[in-house]
């Protein structure tokens, strides 16, 4: 069997959290591979999924033009690469911002037909954990930890609705493209990642 | 009869303060004084701002006693900037901190910058939802925060100085007492706890991690690129920059810089290609030289 490499981009933020959720998961689905950081182009070139962690977006989205890596990310995700995206990568993947995104200069990279808000839910002390239930995922339901948070106002086109919460939509997907507004790295519930890595199993590479 | 389920939101919870903390890492964290500076700092792609009243090295210079900025001046730079805003409390002062939550700062920092209010405790961070970093020269003093409820630690160094050497130490002394704890039996694990004066499971927990169990940035002294990858190269998570930037002849570039080198550090010519050009960096103190009353890392322990 060929082995599976998953990249995690690691330009700011929770990286090692990721890796360390990937990781877990393959050992749990006895898939061979690797989990590598990436922080240039190149690293991009064999991977067959990339996770793009949270962490402050206009950090990201600034190191991520400085490096030109955006580019190449746009391009392979054209080619089918299965990308997931917490939080801060959620507001990054969207095509339309609210007006902090706009006052703050970020330059979204519009892999996803939605309309992002950032902070939607406020600041740290209203930071929050709870229980939600994703259709995909089954009838158990999945502790979702969401900090300083975005929302998606609106998806259209081919973007769906993966889930939400309440009235707000805090996941949206488009094919091989799934972006989350919170954050299943900080949970011991590996359930989104398996979801994931199922997803890259079946990228050729 | 129809039974909903109610939907229970939990606030302040370990996870979400530490989570927060998280999505820190790899960052930098600038000190600025107003409005003008936090849309500096964030144009500059810093992950959060600190909100004070005079930076590190203007209070050295002033004396007297340093207490947590004017609210005033916190709301307007929360209002400035999208990114997370912090601001700092004294050792112990638990009301200003309650002061600080109220208004809303993403995390408070009980910090030594300012004058102590509490000589002999550090607050009760667990009382609080906002998260707390603070400052630590050695491991007991940062097994002894992370006990109290801190959410976050740094570095001590010498804050102010735009002088590395306090901060390498800290660091150095860090790991090298971490990496002791993993020679240890189970007896001298109980030992050190007691020695540290914290909980036994923490010692455990520190000890099976191989580092701490938060995130850990460097601060105290960061006055250049090259320091930051300095820090980074040392097994910092992410830096603190208080005087550094605002100090420095062009503050928009070193902020630029910093934050690149801090993502690049272990690329050499990257740090170089980013360190070209910036003018002068702050003025620096030599630590040796200044009167013993004067440091501020031995605050509070």
């Amino acid at each position: 069997m060929k082995k599976l490499k998953i990249g995690v981009l690691a330009l700011q933020g929770a990286v090692s959290e990721h890796i360390e959720a990937l990781e877990r998961t393959m050992k749990k689905l006895g898939l061979k591979g690797k989990v590598l950081a990436v922080r240039k182009t190149e690293d991009l070139n064999e991977i067959s999924g990339l996770v793009i962690p949270g962490g402050e977006s206009t950090t990201i989205n600034r190191l991520m033009l400085e490096t030109k890596i955006s580019e190449k990310i746009i391009e392979l995700a054209g080619q089918g690469l299965p990308i997931l995206a917490t939080c801060a990568g959620a507001i990054l993947l969207a095509k339309e911002g609210d007006e902090q995104i706009k006052k703050t200069g970020t330059i979204l990279l519009g892999l996803l037909e939605m309309k992002i808000l950032r902070n939607a839910f406020g600041r740290q002390v209203n930071s929050f954990e709870t229980e939600i239930k994703i259709p995909e995922l089954g009838k158990r339901p999945f502790r979702a930890v969401f900090i300083r948070a975005p929302a998606v106002e609106k998806v259209w086109g081919e973007t769906k609705v993966w889930a939400k919460y309440k009235n707000k939509i805090i996941g949206a997907k488009k094919g091989n493209v799934l972006a989350l507004t919170f954050h299943p790295e900080l949970t011991s519930d590996l359930r989104i990642h398996e979801y994931f890595i199922k997803m890259a199993v079946d990228f050729p590479r | 009869m129809k039974i909903t389920k109610k939907i229970v939101e939990t606030k302040g919870t370990e996870r979400l303060k530490r989570g927060f903390t998280k999505m820190q890492k790899g960052g930098v964290i600038m000190d600025v004084i107003n409005a003008e500076q936090a849309k500096i700092a964030e144009r500059a792609g810093a992950v959060a701002v600190m909100a004070l009243e005079r930076v590190p090295a203007d209070i050295r210079a002033a004396g007297g006693v340093a207490r947590m900025a004017d609210p005033q001046k916190v709301v307007e730079i929360m209002e400035t900037v999208t990114i997370p805003v912090m601001a700092k409390c004294r050792i112990g002062h638990f009301a200003e901190a309650q002061v600080l939550e109220a208004l809303g700062v993403d995390m408070v920092d009980e910090s030594e910058v300012l004058t102590p209010a509490d000589e002999e405790s550090h607050i009760d961070k667990k009382k609080f939802v906002v998260p707390f970093v603070c400052g630590a020269r050695n491991l007991g003093e940062a097994l002894r925060r992370i006990q109290e409820g801190a959410a976050m630690l740094r570095t001590k160094g010498e804050p102010g100085t735009g002088n590395i050497v306090e901060a390498v130490r800290h660091m150095k002394l860090v790991t090298r007492e971490i990496s002791a704890l993993k020679k240890m039996s189970e007896s001298q694990l109980r030992k050190k706890a007691k020695e540290y004066r914290v909980g036994f499971k923490l010692v455990k927990e520190t000890k099976k991690l191989g580092r701490l169990p938060v995130v850990n940035f460097a601060a105290g002294g960061i006055a250049t690129p090259a320091d930051a990858a300095l820090m980074m190269l040392m097994g910092a998570d992410g830096i603190f920059v208080g005087s550094g930037i605002f100090k420095s002849a062009s503050p928009e570039k070193y902020a630029k810089a910093i934050v690149e080198a801090t993502l690049h550090y272990d690329n050499p010519k990257l740090v170089a290609e980013v360190s070209k050009g910036l003018g002068q960096a702050m003025p620096g103190l030599d630590i040796k030289k200044l009167p013993k009353d004067q440091l501020m890392q031995i605050r509070s322990t």
